[in-house]
């Protein structure tokens, strides 16, 4: 039982002890926990999103990953 | 029907385009933008990264919008992701429309979006050195010109 969690862009290269799978379910609280403080810190500001399932949460406090879901941290984005 | 395209590989934008426009008889007008890798100074590469379920989806809904938005005809919108070297096109916005200014404004429109709120992330590599590229103020005031 089982949630995936993937980093995007620099967070790759500061996060790379974060466990690429944790138990489920998971929640906010839970991810601030499994990434450790450094992330955890980045993940608080409001320029970084996450998605769980392929969607970007509104509220990223809210996140309720269940069993089989991929949880993405995103970074700001720089495209073009 | 937008053209939407997310590639790993290099692209010709000229062929695109030139398939784009034919595609496309009796346009008003078709406005193309196409960014590439600067020579600016060392730079040796530039790698832009992207997330699957989230990015070509994103380009899809970004497309829609510039349809609905500018009255268009049609729009291509191609985004390279992977490894490039100077002189290598990135991205290629190309918009037909029966009028021009809702041509150029729909790239002006799409290539904003592109550039700071779609899931992309840049790299650049110097002296054999990675660094991450962050969105800088001025791409997000350009983005903000479109807020409705």
């Amino acid at each position: 039982m089982a949630v995936a969690i993937v980093l995007l862009g620099p967070l790759q290269d500061l996060g790379r002890d974060v466990p690429g799978q944790v138990a489920a379910p998971l929640d906010w609280d839970g991810l601030l926990a499994a990434v450790g403080p450094a992330i955890a810190e980045l993940l608080r500001d409001d320029r970084v999103n996450i998605a769980c399932a392929g969607r970007v949460l509104a509220d990223k406090t809210a996140l309720d990953a269940r069993d089989g879901d991929e949880v993405a941290l995103l970074p700001p984005v720089s495209g073009g | 029907m937008p053209d939407v395209r997310l590639l790993d590989g290099p692209f010709d934008p000229n062929t695109l385009i030139a398939r784009f426009t034919a595609s496309n008889p009796g346009l008003g007008g078709v406005c193309t933008f196409v960014g590439e890798v600067r020579s600016d100074g060392d730079v040796e590469a530039l790698e832009l990264s992207h997330y699957e379920p989230l990015t070509l989806p994103n380009m899809r809904e970004l497309a829609d919008r510039a349809m609905a938005r500018f009255d268009l005809i049609d729009v291509l919108v191609v985004h390279r992701v992977g490894v490039m070297h100077p002189g290598e096109p990135i991205v290629c916005v190309s918009a037909a429309a029966r009028h021009r200014r809702c041509a150029i404004d729909a790239v002006d429109f799409c290539m904003d979006h592109l550039k700071s709120a779609a899931w992309f992330w840049k790299r650049e590599q110097r002296a054999h050195q990675w660094r991450w590229i962050e969105p800088r103020d001025e791409d997000y005031a350009d983005l903000a010109r479109w807020s409705e």
